[in-house]
């Protein structure tokens, strides 16, 4: 599924400052069972959002209104656990561009990646920077620049740059993903098969 | 130039190499489940793609279906429609498929290897975390999104940057009591919940050296739980004496060649790591986990860590804590427990059942447990009768239900109710994985079944 170019991202930003978010808490399991790509951005931290009678816990982040923006900003380890790809369209159909955190599980960030979320990995330091900007003022701005990779606080100009493989950032910069790129490979893959033992 | 053994396995299967970006990496097996796939084969349709090698890909049922009653039609409108939408896909496009009901249905990571869909010196993807059981066979196997389901499906080919290589040594005799499982969840305990995230693991030493196969099974398993791509174990006799003659183990000629092949698979004496740890075996006892990430586990006999002992956030920790409904300093043994549950690609596999009934034979069932015994595959199943476990179980008070993923995930009726405690055999005490509100503590299944009797978390040894 194609996805809308990203080239600068300029948002006020939603702070989740917990470590370890696993993709249990992102979209829990039981609404998983769809067959088509839709309506997942409702029960995004479902559980950390809504009570057991569906009642909005207003304590949670998503469910105040100061805090909006299209991009998320989580603590370390962010998106750990199960590999379901779910998790990611939950975060984009919910109107998340970008996830910014200091450290990502491998396959939630390369499902970012192929569907069009930025993981944007920065310093602990800079996110103790964002978490502490966003608290004294909600209304804080980041920009995401992906072409200069760096992610500013504009409020104090300050920033960091990220990393990102010059494919996968082209790719991001044009909405373009891997099955475009394979597709065009097909007869090189046929040879490689045939020679395979099993 | 010396290799390791994930680095042989890994560059044996790529295509072509991206200057400052991923391998496209060449994928022999492809196992595919109710859940991750359907949206995948929307792709494919939409693009006007079609599968490129059937034969390559295993369809199971497992996810989300129901562990009682699998001949009636399933309950859920959802969980049906998703099984049905597997059973078309894989008879539009000629995928093998072993849905609910068929003797072959089970977990997909027990099936694979069951059915010699697993070999030494594949790749082996499929959307699911736990695809890292299957390094236990000298794979290299992991878990993928849909995205990448649907990239396998039209091209055999996925493209991510090849890990970092890191090499686990745990050497000596585990003691008495002490299974694969509590391997595992020392190993994560030490390194943490993200302590190998970038890493492909290999297990080397002793311990795994003298583990079973379905024992490699569960540590490899357990490999994401540390954040790591993958787990991988050198293939020895072991191996290639539980592969040969299954269904879709190469034969004849075919078989000779990939043994010569497979002799090759290890890592040579010299070859470089990017991390090295070691550990020594006399140092692990049966574990327990008292938090929401499974790294946030300890020795039975020990007392909840306090939050200034640990690493990590303060906030988090004691947030986890919270939710259990523990504290700090807490001891562990004579917890309250609810609900135990024996199953899951961890621990679902015959081994498992054999270390389950030789605590419960003999004893009863206490009454405060509701226990949930749930085999891996209906070969297990079987299994388990032939060997009379199943008179065990029956006789100490236990039923045994129907095979799948269960309460693992509770994706079905399967659900630990809120605030009640499960000591689980499965892989992930994350909140609300076992239910909404339910607290799982993850355990051998030797632990589950001296729980089991006794009502309250207990040591093993104690029993044994």
């Amino acid at each position: 599924m194609a996805y809308d170019k990203f080239e600068i991202l300029k948002s006020t930003v939603v702070p989740l400052p917990v470590e370890n978010v696993d993709t249990d808490q992102i979209i829990p399991a039981r609404f998983l069972k769809a067959t088509e790509r839709v309506g997942f951005g409702d029960n995004l931290f479902r559980d950390w959002r809504y009570n057991s009678d569906n009642t909005p816990k207003a304590e949670f982040v998503l469910n105040n209104p100061i805090y909006k923006g299209k991009i998320l900003v989580g603590g370390k380890n962010f998106g750990s656990g199960s590999s379901r790809e779910h998790a990611v369209w939950a975060v984009y159909d919910y109107g998340f561009r970008c996830v910014v955190s200091s450290f990502f599980a491998d396959i939630f960030r390369g499902n970012c990646l192929n569907i069009g979320v930025l993981p944007v990995q920065v310093s602990a330091e800079f996110l103790d920077k964002i978490f502490e900007a966003i608290k004294a003022n909600p209304d804080t701005e980041i920009e995401i620049n992906l072409p200069n990779q760096t992610v500013t606080l504009l409020e104090s100009g300050e920033q960091e740059s990220f990393d990102i493989n010059s494919y996968k950032k082209e790719n991001m910069l044009n909405g373009f993903d891997d099955i475009d790129y394979l597709t065009k490979m097909k007869s090189e893959i046929q040879e490689f098969a045939e020679a395979r033992p099993f | 130039m010396s290799n390791t053994l994930f680095d042989k396995v890994w560059d044996s299967h790529v295509i072509r190499k991206i200057n400052d970006g991923p391998d496209v990496l060449f994928i022999d097996r492809h196992l595919i489940h109710e859940v991750t796939s359907p949206v995948a084969f929307l792709g494919l349709k939409s693009r006007n793609n079609s599968v490129l090698f059937p034969n390559r890909t295993f369809a199971t049922a497992d996810h989300n279906t129901p562990t009682i009653n699998q001949h009636l039609p399933v309950q859920d409108p959802l969980s049906a429609n998703q099984l049905k939408a597997l059973e078309q896909n894989a008879a539009e496009y000629g995928i093998v498929h072993w849905g609910l009901g068929h003797q072959k249905n089970g977990i997909v990571h027990v099936v694979g290897p069951e059915n010699g869909i697993t070999l030494p010196g594949a790749t082996i993807v499929c959307g699911d975390s736990h695809t890292s059981t299957h390094g236990a066979f000298g794979a290299v196997a992991f878990g993928i999104g849909t995205s990448e389901v649907e990239m396998v499906l039209s091209s055999q080919c996925i493209m991510q940057p090849k890990p970092k290589k890191m090499r686990i040594n745990v050497n000596g005799k585990l003691g008495f009591g002490v299974t694969p499982k509590d391997v595992a969840l020392f190993l994560i305990s030490k390194l943490s919940a993200s302590g190998a995230t970038g890493y492909f693991v290999e297990y080397a030493g002793d311990v795994f050296k003298n583990m079973s196969m379905e024992g490699r099974m569960t540590v490899c398993n357990l490999s994401i739980e540390m954040g790591a791509r993958g787990g991988i174990i050198a293939p020895d006799e072991k191996t290639f004496s539980y592969v040969e003659g299954r269904l879709f183990t190469p034969k004849g000629a075919s078989w000779d060649k990939s043994m010569d092949y497979w002799k090759t698979l290890k890592s040579d004496e010299d070859a470089i790591f990017d991390k090295e740890i070691n550990f020594f075996a006399i140092d692990i006892e049966p574990m327990i986990t008292y938090g929401t990430n499974p790294g946030m586990g300890t020795g039975i006999s020990n007392y909840i860590p306090k939050a200034e002992s640990v690493e990590g956030g303060v906030a988090t920790y004691r947030k986890s804590l919270e939710y259990m409904g523990f504290n700090e300093g807490d001891k562990m043994i004579g917890k309250k427990v609810d609900f135990v549950f024996l199953g899951s690609c961890t621990n679902g596999r015959i081994e498992d059942f054999r270390d389950f009934a030789s605590i419960v034979k003999g004893r009863k069932k206490a009454d405060n447990i509701t226990a949930w015994l749930v085999p891996g595959s209906h070969v297990v199943e079987a299994q388990i009768e032939e060997e009379g476990i199943l008179d065990i179980l029956t006789e100490a008070g236990f039923e045994l239900r129907e095979p799948g993923c269960s309460a693992c995930l509770a994706m079905n009726d399967d659900k630990v109710p809120a605030g009640k405690v499960a000591v689980s055999t499965s892989n992930r005490n994350f909140e609300g994985r076992q239910g909404p509100g339910s607290r799982t503590m993850l355990a051998s299944p030797l632990v589950a079944a001296a729980t089991a009797v006794t009502g309250v978390l207990t040591d093993p040894r104690t029993l044994l």
